[in-house]
């Protein structure tokens, strides 16, 4: 802050990361609202407060060492970076309020947010018969761990996979949709279906929402705040200089993750075409399913988002419309074929669509640098298809899994038949009416 | 005497870093808080099983209820 164009840029900055926070916490609104929407009645209460606790667990554990991670781990487990790692940890004096330091807070945050909706994502297609208890771990395990460390592969502009495979995956095909669709499936393997999803001849019965609009105006409101995750995902103003890379001339300009340049004016029109090539796709495919189609508007910026910094629009909608296609296809398949109860369908909306995503962007961008810094290796559709395997497969799928064979062994993953068949909000429920009744004897006495 | 370490503002901003309380505490306050969240979960956990002990209850009281009436 020692120059007016210093402290300018700084504060702009730290304001522009800091307007990202409260737009993605719709996403979370969202989420929540989807998710109370497509339980049973009696189950909303407990479906809101497994989602909402996600945030005060993912939040404390990314302070004490998601960050960390993110900073520490670009070429793990080839070398831990100590020094990055240790201006990011809990006890880091630029982790609070430091008058020398007015950016890390907001970006800390900003991936907080993203961290977030990697355990939502999941939240969602476990409701109704997961202890909130064993979920609240995987929540961390995905939001405080597992992200992180693709965060830090994939999503650092000196990460491994940047480097040596050339992954790009601007707003985070892979690095949250792909690994949270993943990590989902792996836990909805162990888990089981809800009671009743499976007829005897193992025909899937759909067990619809309980309130479809609830549903449709959180699908709504994740859109709204899928902007402030897209805008959060750039560098707002940055210098060539600061970049250090191999741009030349004194154009200062917007750039990825990966320093890379892009505009907000880029990602504003491709979010938009891609979410409209997925709506459009998933409306002709479900029929005009409200359901679907506001998923598929969500899945088409989805599959697009690993390329939105450089598609052409046409190339955006396009995309969006055949993720779209693959994840419907690949619900209806996996939900018939292996008796996988996804009940708000993330693991097709997020994790499908996600991978299909990564795969089409090393073609649609075969060869374009995935760095400004010389020695990196280009974009390939190999280079991408190993990413997308290593999002949705080993840092998804896998700790999923095993993470929640761990909880089942111990009897803690599932909750009881009884309560399930009761209902999850049974107990609370029954106090309510007794304390209504006390209420109504009182008012009945002082009434004669 | 401050806990923040500041007692004027009469300085040169280029020199101030850290002013929240109690600084150079910060490993211990960090631990407190590790051991506040795990020892959350493990409450969390015992709550919960206590819940569904008092539906199963309910749930078995009704299942013979039912068999009564039916019997």
């Amino acid at each position: 802050m020692d120059s007016n164009l210093n402290a300018l840029t700084t504060v702009f900055t730290e304001f522009y990361y800091w307007v990202t926070i409260p737009l993605m916490f719709f996403i979370h609104v969202g989420f929540c609202m989807y998710e109370v929407g497509a339980s049973r009645r009696r189950n909303h209460i407990h479906t809101l407060m497994k989602n909402s606790m996600i945030i005060p667990l993912v939040t404390i554990t990314f302070f004490f060492f998601g960050w960390w991670i993110y900073w520490a781990f670009p070429n793990f487990p080839m070398s831990i970076d100590w020094a990055a790692g240790a201006a990011n940890t809990a006890w880091s004096e630029t982790m609070a309020t430091n008058l020398q330091d007015r950016i890390s807070g907001v970006f800390w945050a900003a991936f907080l947010l993203f961290s977030w909706t990697a355990a939502s994502i999941v939240s969602g297609s476990v409701i109704e018969r997961i202890n909130s208890s064993a979920f609240w771990i995987l929540a961390v395990v995905i939001g405080s761990v597992a992200w992180v460390i693709d965060a830090s592969w994939g999503w650092h502009y000196a990460g491994w996979m940047v480097q040596y495979l050339g992954y790009h995956d601007a707003y985070a095909s892979g690095v949250i949709h792909a690994i949270a669709g993943g990590f989902a499936l792996g836990v909805l393997v162990v888990l089981g279906p809800r009671l009743g999803k499976f007829a005897a001849d193992g025909t899937p019965r759909d067990i619809r929402p309980h309130n479809p609009w609830m549903v449709c105006v959180g699908l709504f409101i994740i859109y709204a705040g899928f902007w402030g995750f897209y805008v959060a995902c750039n560098i707002p103003l940055i210098d060539p200089a600061g970049i250090d890379g191999e741009i030349t001339g004194t154009t200062w300009t917007a750039t990825t993750i990966y320093l890379t340049p892009t505009t907000l004016g880029a990602i504003t029109f491709n979010f938009l075409m891609s979410l409209s090539g997925g709506m459009l796709m998933a409306f002709t495919l479900s029929k005009g399913d409200a359901f679907w189609t506001y998923s598929g508007g969500l899945a088409g910026i989805i599959t697009a988002s690993a390329g939105n910094d450089i598609y052409h629009p046409m190339q955006a909608m396009i995309i969006g419309g055949i993720g779209v296609f693959i994840a419907y296809k690949m619900h209806f398949y996996v939900e018939r074929r292996f008796k996988i109860d996804d009940a708000v369908g993330a693991v097709a909306v997020h994790g499908y669509a996600g991978f299909v995503g990564l795969i089409i962007c090393g073609f649609v961008l075969w060869g374009h640098p995935s760095s400004p810094y010389a020695g990196y290796a280009e974009i390939t559709p190999w280079g991408q298809a190993i990413g997308a395997v290593i999002m949705f497969g080993v840092l998804g799928f896998l700790p999923g899994w095993i993470v929640a064979k761990v909880l089942n062994g111990m009897g803690i993953l599932r909750i009881p038949k009884e309560v399930e068949l009761l209902g999850l909000d049974f107990a609370d429920q029954q106090e309510q009416e007794a304390a209504q009744q006390d209420v109504r004897a009182a008012v009945r006495d002082l009434m004669k | 005497m401050s806990t923040t370490g500041i007692t004027s503002w009469n300085v040169d901003l280029a020199d101030i870093g850290a002013i929240y309380p109690f600084a150079g505490y910060e490993v211990l306050m960090v631990a407190v808080g590790v051991v506040a969240w795990l020892a959350w979960h493990r409450w969390c956990h015992r709550w919960e099983k206590d819940y569904h002990d008092k539906v199963i209850v309910e749930y078995n009281k009704r299942q013979q209820q039912s068999s009564d009436v039916d019997g």
